[in-house]
């Protein structure tokens, strides 16, 4: 495993906060969002020197440990919240503070969450000088009732608008966020949008199944004993837009890599797939999760996270790590591979977990071909209850 | 717990208080007789709290109802006992033994017993909701053992009481004088003054003879690590004291008095000698309740009385089930919970067992369905047990071609069918109290269950004693509760049990996906086997979750499938978005699924939850 790191940088602010979402985030006001920014500098430049660890290529020791501003940036990710909201002088003390520390090039992948009707030319023209080379747009729903039920302050037009804006400043690297499985939604009504937003021709799409999330009004709602829960789609209706979003989005070119990622060959999500195959991770800012190699912890969900303690802070064993990387591994169509395990456990994948191996080939919700395990058609509709197995 | 080993000393007023009463004359042996929720419990804490025995700081709510059970069923489930004393307006002191008595059929046995060690019964009737169908089967139990019986009419402080029409009605339907009966109201104290001189006043006072051969009625008993065996008792005739050899007369077992006592609210107060008229414990390092039955008789082993004190029987356990760790590892710690409750229990059975489904466990025996179902809940609760239970059977007699005959309580233990030459089951003779508007739909009833129709008698105008001959099979699952809608609660029901009648009886197998679940075969009468087979099936149907496959769900006699029903494969489950934040969130979900699998049986490559073994015993009645 080669060793390089991500960087995740968490920005809670938002103009006001959407009804489905569980994320740390909301409306703040200047005074406590500069606040936020100086602390956040200060923690990217205090933690450069965190060491992670990679399974050792020797057989003296089981890992090999290097400080993180020593190693490659392979991506960075600035994500929310709604990043785009947040005036370009606080993001660019920011980015020159990560450049400082750690080994940024041109080849890392660098992307930043944007929500439509929040991007400007200027902004954009901003963040390409600033080095960020892929936009992810929340657009959500091209449908701008569903936009008005999930509490988005935009509509498809400011979302194009902003598209286009984008492109213009010469963005060619552009991931849309949609939501499928929305109150009210038919199959055929999602398809339709689907294929408005294909036209577009994205290089990147994230469809997720609309998740129920305690603690938000959508909860209430539509929660296991909200009063409008019944106008949530059914399991069937949410496997048939599953489903026909795999084939409308293949036939236009974008293949699905991971449980709910389609991208245009060479377009996959850096970052994302970093975390689905265990390249360590520092995340800065509140709620932010950090990952060395050998354990995982997460800032306090508190814009004065610096002064709390961390959330989590687990230390991984090594079938901690073994488990992760098949549930993990096991989200991209790719699937695990069998050598690579071998290399990082010194173990084999079929004799550490053969129990649930055989068991998910037998059942058809596994298959191996080319040194690779990966889920079926079928395993990806019921990933948990075979993910379970492998804990 | 009520013993405690540890008896703190007493103050010179507890010492007064409890001073051999020798003067038979001033002791009033009681208890009290409720339907549920009318307020034994709260009536009898005042009358402990009034008659001055305890400080307000020692006054736990509820003192009679130790087991945190007893208290949340609101139920009583063990006799016990307490010793108070009352000065009463003609200026004498007097001695209240309020026994207290369990409340359903499954213990009738010892609700006779513990009446049966009483000279009288306060029925306390709730003034709100007037005579409901439980306290008249133990009013009728107390006027059999001559008890004298005085109405206490409770919850008068309640807006919508009818005192009056509640009088008129004990008058009418239990043919007691109930118009000066005391109207109180336990929950604010009011009026219980007058119960306490009703006691004195109406209650006769013991007899006996102090000097004659001891004979002393056990009501209870309980196991103490530190005693050992403490028997609960009432002196009919005779004295014991410290020294004395003692016999049970039943169970022929010996051991030497090391302490007799009375029972002081929450704590055992030792004394001298317990005599004629006197209720009290006794301890003598017995090991084993089993040597002191309830309903047996403590005599003198030196100069033992002639006979024994009528009404003892031995207890048999009526219906048997399994019971599982639900954790295989924890099967020695079920062992040894089982171990401690039977040191307490005289009338539970255990046996070790095994389920190809379930794997270690232990058939075991009880009085009833309750009786079970209060184990169950002190395994699990007390012992911290998760369990598994199968359903309930009967003892059924199967009679071989060889002449052997097979006292069968697991259906897996039936012999092939082709070894087997008849069978019997048991059927018990049950009498149902119901008034007249109701009678029909019990007939029904009776008639769904396969009981013989015996006599219907009316004890007055409106009400009826309904006789019929039932399959003890067919009345241990829901008839009680099948009888209290069909009756809206106005039914009381008692039974005992006949004998064995040769009956059409088959072994039900239920198949999972084609293998047969062992834990969930049963014993059914042929005529019912298709609707039982049917209906289980539909109920495992909604208990077994969607697997990655499809499941049948069988039903069969032999090798002939008489039923099916399949749970379909499961469609989705799987977590939209997993990154960097969300790993360790999103495994504790996948580590919850899989705890929850662990709470799975497998059963061939199936996961059957271990809700659905005993969903199954609850098959709603339509």
């Amino acid at each position: 495993m080669k060793p390089e790191l991500e960087l995740y940088l968490h920005f809670p602010f938002c103009a006001r906060k959407c009804a489905y979402c569980d994320f740390f985030s909301g409306a703040f006001s200047d005074a406590e969002m500069h606040r936020y920014f100086e602390d956040l500098r200060a923690e990217i430049r205090a933690r450069k020197d965190t060491p992670l660890f990679f399974p050792s290529a020797s057989d003296s020791a089981s890992f090999d440990r290097f400080p993180a501003s020593s190693l490659p940036v392979r991506s960075v990710f600035i994500g929310g919240g709604t990043p785009s909201i947040v005036p370009i002088p606080e993001l660019e003390a920011t980015v020159d503070a990560l450049r400082e520390a750690y080994r940024i090039d041109p080849s890392s992948e660098f992307t930043i969450e944007a929500n439509p009707g929040t991007l400007t030319p200027s902004k954009l023209s901003a963040y390409r000088a600033l080095g960020v080379n892929r936009l992810s747009i929340g657009l959500q729903s091209p449908d701008d009732r569903m936009l008005q039920k999930l509490g988005r302050i935009h509509d498809f037009r400011t979302f194009l608008a902003s598209y286009e804006a984008a492109r213009r400043a010469g963005f060619d690297n552009i991931s849309i966020d949609l939501i499928s499985g929305l109150p009210g939604e038919m199959p055929d009504s999602f398809e339709k949008g689907l294929k408005t937003v294909l036209s577009l021709s994205p290089e990147h799409l994230s469809v997720y199944s609309l998740i129920i999330e305690e603690n938000t009004p959508f909860y209430a709602l539509y929660g296991p004993s909200g009063s409008r829960r019944s106008e949530l789609p059914d399991e069937e209706a949410d496997r048939l837009i599953y489903h026909r979003t795999g084939a409308l989005l293949e036939d236009a070119g974008l293949h699905r890599y991971e449980i709910s990622n389609y991208a245009r060959p060479g377009f996959e999500s850096r970052h994302n797939t970093g975390y689905w195959t265990g390249v360590p991770y520092l995340g800065f800012g509140a709620a932010a999760a950090s990952f060395t190699g050998v354990s995982r912890m997460k800032n306090a969900s508190s814009l004065s996270y610096r002064s709390l303690q961390p959330e989590e802070n687990e230390s991984l064993t090594t079938e901690d790590l073994m488990s992760e990387f098949m549930i993990l591994g096991l989200r991209m169509t790719a699937g695990v591979s069998e050598a690579e395990f071998e290399s990082r456990f010194r173990k084999k994948l079929r004799d550490a977990f053969s129990a649930a191996v055989s068991r998910h080939l037998a059942l058809g919700t596994l298959e191996a071909s080319g040194g690779f395990l990966r889920l079926t058609p079928y395993g990806l509709d019921v990933a948990n209850a075979v993910m379970a197995d492998f804990l | 717990m009520f013993a405690g080993p540890f008896v703190p000393p007493l103050t010179s007023m507890e010492k007064q208080l409890f001073m051999t009463h020798s003067d038979m004359t001033k002791i009033r042996n009681f208890c009290i007789i409720a339907h549920i929720d009318h307020g034994k419990s709260t009536l009898a804490d005042r009358i402990i709290e009034m008659t001055g025995l305890l400080t307000a700081r020692e006054m736990q709510s509820q003192v009679l109802d130790n087991m945190d059970l007893e208290r949340e069923r609101g139920i009583t489930i063990k006799a016990q006992a307490v010793r108070t004393v009352y000065r009463a307006k003609d200026g004498n002191e007097y001695i209240f033994n309020l026994i207290d008595t369990p409340g359903h059929v499954d213990f009738n046995y010892e609700v006779s017993r513990s009446l049966a060690a009483c000279d009288g019964a306060i029925l306390v009737v709730d003034a709100a909701q007037g005579i409901e169908a439980q306290t008249l089967a133990n009013v009728y139990l107390a006027i059999d053992h001559d008890l004298e019986v005085f109405p206490v009419i409770n919850k008068i402080d309640l807006p919508s009481a009818e005192p009056e029409k509640v009088a008129q009605e004990i008058e009418d339907v239990i043919g007691i004088e109930a118009m000066d009966a005391p109207r109180i109201s336990a929950k604010t104290g009011e009026n219980v003054e007058d119960v306490l001189e009703a006691i004195v006043e109406r209650i006769p006072a013991p007899t006996g003879d102090p000097e004659a051969p001891l004979q002393a009625l056990i009501f209870d008993s309980l196991y103490d690590s530190y005693k050992g065996v403490i028997v609960f008792f009432r002196v009919k005739n005779g004295t014991v004291k410290p020294g004395m050899r003692i016999r049970m007369m039943a169970t022929g077992a010996e051991a030497d008095v090391v302490e007799t006592g009375y029972f002081g609210a929450g704590q055992f107060i030792p004394c001298e000698s317990l005599s004629a008229g006197e209720v009290g414990y006794l301890t003598a390092s017995i090991k084993n309740v089993q040597d002191t039955r309830v309903g047996d008789t403590v005599t003198g082993a030196k100069n033992p009385a002639a006979e024994a004190l009528p009404g003892y029987k031995k207890v048999l356990p009526m219906v048997y089930c399994g019971m599982y760790p639900a954790d295989g590892a924890h099967y020695q710690d079920l062992r040894d919970a089982l171990e401690k409750l039977k040191l307490n229990d005289a009338s539970l059975f255990y046996e070790p067992e095994t389920s190809l489904a379930l794997g270690f466990g232990f058939r075991c025996g009880f009085l009833g369905l309750l009786h079970l179902e209060i184990i169950e809940e002190r395994l699990e609760r007390e012992y911290d047990l998760d369990l598994v239970t199968t359903a309930p059977s009967v003892i059924y007699h199967v009679h071989k071609m060889n002449g052997e005959m097979i006292e069968l309580t697991n259906p897996s233990n039936l012999p092939d069918p082709s070894e087997i030459d008849y069978m019997e089951e048991p059927f018990v003779s049950a009498e149902i109290i119901v008034t007249s508007e109701f009678i029909g739909s019990i007939m029904d009833l009776c008639q769904d269950r396969r009981g013989v129709y015996q006599s219907i008698e009316y004890i007055e105008a409106g009400r009826a004693i309904l006789k019929y001959d039932l399959p003890l099979n067919e009345i241990i699952y829901d008839f009680y509760d099948a009888l209290k809608s069909r009756s809206r609660g106005y039914a009381s029901f008692d039974y005992e049990l006949k004998g064995y009648v040769k009956s059409e009886l088959v072994k039900l197998d239920i198949l999972v996906n084609h293998e047969e679940v062992d834990a969930l075969s049963f014993i059914v009468y042929a005529g019912n086997a298709y609707e039982r087979g049917r209906r289980m099936c539909e109920k495992l149907k909604d208990e077994i979750p969607r697997q990655l496959f499809e499941i049948p769900i069988q039903a069969a006699i032999g090798s002939k499938i008489i039923a099916r029903e399949t749970v379909k494969a499961m469609r989705k489950d799987v977590l939209a978005k997993c990154y960097g934040g969300d790993i360790t969130r999103k495994k504790k979900l996948l580590e919850k699924q899989k705890e929850g699998k662990k709470r799975m049986r497998m059963v061939g490559n199936v996961e059957i939850p271990q809700k659905a073994f005993m969903s199954v015993l609850k098959l709603d009645e339509n």
